[in-house]
């Protein structure tokens, strides 16, 4: 059986005053259903672009997008990208949904929160308002809000925000979605928030047998909650996998980096760090060659200067396990040696 | 035995606020900081972590005096200055700085560099040896920017440089003391361990003490010598880092760390999780007794009507809770 979601080759640009932004760059992924994929990046390296044009939510007038985003439903696959909007509003709420980054921007300051997720059900169910608002009482319910019956009628500012990421949850579950994408759905919460909204992800995604895509800059998150992972660099997906291969044999230098530079509270001994020089290029004027090549301590094993010359294809140097550099895989393993390994 | 940085002596700081209606206004009194006690060690860093709201920003600012405390002591190196005036404050200034969560909003936009970390010696009325803008140049190269840009403007460097702008301003005075209060949260991942780098390098170079204000427990755990936990205001437990990593008594401390989540799949799936119910109770009606009772999972009836007074339960490690956990 195909996966749920096939993304093949997709790139988004936007034209500005000053150049083309390359914001998401030739990405492909699957995830299929009962499933989490991670996008795991830092600040700006594409992961809310990439997943509003699965989404279809670009204004295709200032953004160009090409490539394929393919739901595979019962009725047939349909490609999100090439599909009229008309039909891709259809798809939203049912078969896709997504938590967005800022809860408060995404939900309406002036309606009470059972209007709003009784107006997401009603898009796909007949029913009288009030039993939009019963459906809204039950998925309050469902997602640990105490005393729904009664807070259903309260506003958005009312709300802490752990409360207003459960809203987020329950008005994007409401229609039982075959795909839930979830952008940066814990950071902004602390952590003993962030274990409750995590466990109540991981609990709403058995119960509908969902696919996952969770994106987050956090890569402790990522270990705990995904089954594989995408890890983006200034737009490209540097490095794909098994979430376990990640971790214990990351095969490209700015994951190894990135793992390399955060302090871990299972882990006392207080070394310094291992920082990642440098910062990220700017997406108008990418580096030629590689672009983490200014930031990476191994490109000098690289012969004939080749990370300052030629783009690194995704290559498979191990089955399942994709990354994007011109390092050998024998090269790789010492690399990760070389900086002090954390199996 | 070595005197103390700093010592704070049960030190609050309370405000006075009006929510409800246009009609039916209540004043209210958020107890945002409601008695803490340290001292740090010079060179020594002590970690001040809890959740959102939990009183850590207003902690950091009360001991620099940037806010009135309402109650208590603070001790620094030996002179209490809790109630010392504007002007007596003045020269102390120069030896307690501040280094700030949002390397955005904290520069001016309008001033170079240059101007931004040349204005703390003008403010102090000090002039370096060798005159202020070769000072200025040799503070960029410490932490790590390039002199020549010294006249650009805080919007023509990425995050983690403005950070590092922030930092030389607070060194520019040889300080004893900085209060970091999240230097590092609004950075991205590979941008973090650059800063905490920095921190610690200038520490041992100055013998610096600096007060770590952070939610983030993995980089306290990383930078600190001893950590504080606060909710609500309170302290709940204050130890030795390894002793509280370790071996924290409190449940609250033991479900914080049971929540952060560590970059390793299989250990990961092993790991014991304590999920707390609900959220933090609002700091302008705390819950009666423990301050933690209507999220804690040993919550007994005493612990909804006894506050647990802050006690030393083995030399360096204080706790307050009816019912700790026992020691591992
Ligand atoms: N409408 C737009 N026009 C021009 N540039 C854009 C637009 N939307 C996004 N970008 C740029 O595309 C890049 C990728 O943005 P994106 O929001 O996908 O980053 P992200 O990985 O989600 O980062 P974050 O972790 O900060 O959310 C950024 O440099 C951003 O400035
Ligand atoms: N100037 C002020 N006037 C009134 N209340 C305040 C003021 N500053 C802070 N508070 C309140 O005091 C409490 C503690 O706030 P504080 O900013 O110290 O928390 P924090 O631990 O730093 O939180 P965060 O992690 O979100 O930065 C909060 O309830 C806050 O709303
Ligand atoms: S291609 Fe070269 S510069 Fe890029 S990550 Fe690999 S070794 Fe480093
Ligand atoms: S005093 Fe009671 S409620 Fe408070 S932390 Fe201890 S056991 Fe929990
Ligand atoms: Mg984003
Ligand atoms: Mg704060």
């Amino acid at each position: 059986m195909k996966p749920f979601l096939e993304v093949k080759n997709l790139s988004v640009s936007f034209p500005t005053q000053d150049g083309l932004v390359k914001a998401s760059n030739d990405i492909s992924f699957t995830v299929a259903r009962g499933e989490t994929l991670a996008i795991v990046g830092e600040s700006g390296s594409g992961k809310s672009v990439t997943s509003l044009a699965v989404m279809g939510l670009h204004n295709r007038n200032a953004a160009d997008i090409s490539g394929e985003a393919i739901l595979n439903l019962e009725t047939g696959p349909i490609d999100t990208i090439s599909a009229s909007p008309e039909v891709v509003r259809k798809l939203r709420g049912k078969s896709m949904a997504m938590i967005f980054q800022d809860p408060m921007s995404a939900l309406h300051p002036y309606y009470s929160i059972g209007d709003q997720i009784a107006e997401a059900w009603g898009l796909y169910n007949k029913g009288s308002k009030s039993d939009g608002i019963k459906r809204a009482v039950e998925m309050l319910d469902l997602v640990g809000i105490p005393e729904a019956a009664k807070r259903v009628k309260e506003f958005p500012h009312q709300f802490s925000g752990g409360m207003r990421q459960r809203v987020m949850i329950a008005m994007a579950l409401v229609n039982n979605p075959s795909l839930l994408i979830a952008d940066e759905p814990t950071t902004a919460l602390d952590v003993t928030v962030q274990s409750q909204i995590l466990k109540l992800l991981k609990d709403m995604q058995q119960e509908f047998n969902m696919a996952v895509i969770l994106i987050t800059h956090d890569l402790g998150v990522v270990a705990e909650v995904a089954d594989r992972a995408c890890v983006m660099y200034a737009g490209k997906i540097v490095e794909q996998s098994a979430i376990d291969d990640i971790y214990y044999t990351p095969d490209h230098p700015y994951t190894i980096g990135l793992l390399n530079s955060i302090p871990r509270v299972d882990q006392l001994e207080g070394k310094r760090l291992l920082a990642i020089p440098g910062q990220p290029p700017s997406l108008i004027s990418l580096p030629r060659g590689c672009a983490f090549r200014g930031r990476c301590t191994f490109s000098r094993l690289v012969p004939n200067n080749r990370c300052a010359t030629e783009v690194p294809n995704l290559d498979e140097k191990i089955k399942g396990h994709f990354s994007r550099c011109h390092l050998t895989e024998a090269q790789l393993t010492v690399a990760r040696t070389s900086v002090g390994s954390r199996v | 035995m070595t005197e103390p940085i700093l010592k704070l002596v049960g030190l609050k700081k309370h405000f006075e606020s009006t929510s409800g209606g246009f009609f039916n206004k209540k004043k209210g009194v958020v107890k945002a900081v409601d008695g803490i006690d340290l001292e740090i060690l010079p060179g020594q860093t002590v970690g001040l972590v809890g959740e959102s709201g939990c009183g850590k920003t207003t902690a950091g600012r009360t001991v620099l005096k940037l806010y009135e405390p309402t109650e208590g002591q603070i001790i620094f190196q030996g002179e209490d200055i809790t109630h010392l005036s504007r002007k007596r404050m003045k020269p102390l200034r120069a030896q307690m700085q501040m280094i700030f969560q949002d390397p955005f909003a904290s520069l001016n936009p309008r001033q170079t560099v240059g101007t931004l970390i040349g204005a703390t010696f003008d403010i102090q009325g000090i002039t370096p040896p060798g005159g202020v803008k070769k000072e200025v140049e040799r503070l960029m190269e410490r932490v790590g920017l390039n002199p020549e840009h010294v006249n650009r403007y805080p919007h023509e460097f990425s995050g983690g440089q403005r950070q590092r702008i922030g930092v030389a301003r607070a060194i520019a005075l040889k300080p004893k003391l900085i209060v970091a209060d999240e230097p590092v949260s609004a950075l991205d991942v590979s941008i973090q361990a650059q800063v905490v780098n920095l921190l610690d390098d200038l520490q041992e170079e100055f013998g610096l003490s600096y007060l770590f204000v952070a939610h983030d427990l993995s980089v306290v755990q990383h930078i600190s010598d001893r950590v504080i936990v606060m909710y609500l205001g309170k302290v709940m437990e204050e130890a030795d880092k390894k002793d509280l990593f370790m071996s924290p008594r409190h449940p609250y401390t033991k479900a914080l760390l049971s929540a952060v989540p560590v970059p390793d799949p299989i250990k990961g799936r092993k790991r014991e999780r304590i999920i707390l119910v609900g959220d933090l109770p609002s700091p302008m009606n705390p819950p009666a007794g423990c301050v933690f009772n209507t999220r804690c999972w040993k919550v007994q009836d005493k612990c909804r009507t006894e506050i647990p007074a802050l006690q030393q339960i083995a030399p360096n490690h204080r706790l307050a809770c009816h019912f700790p956990e026992p020691a591992a």
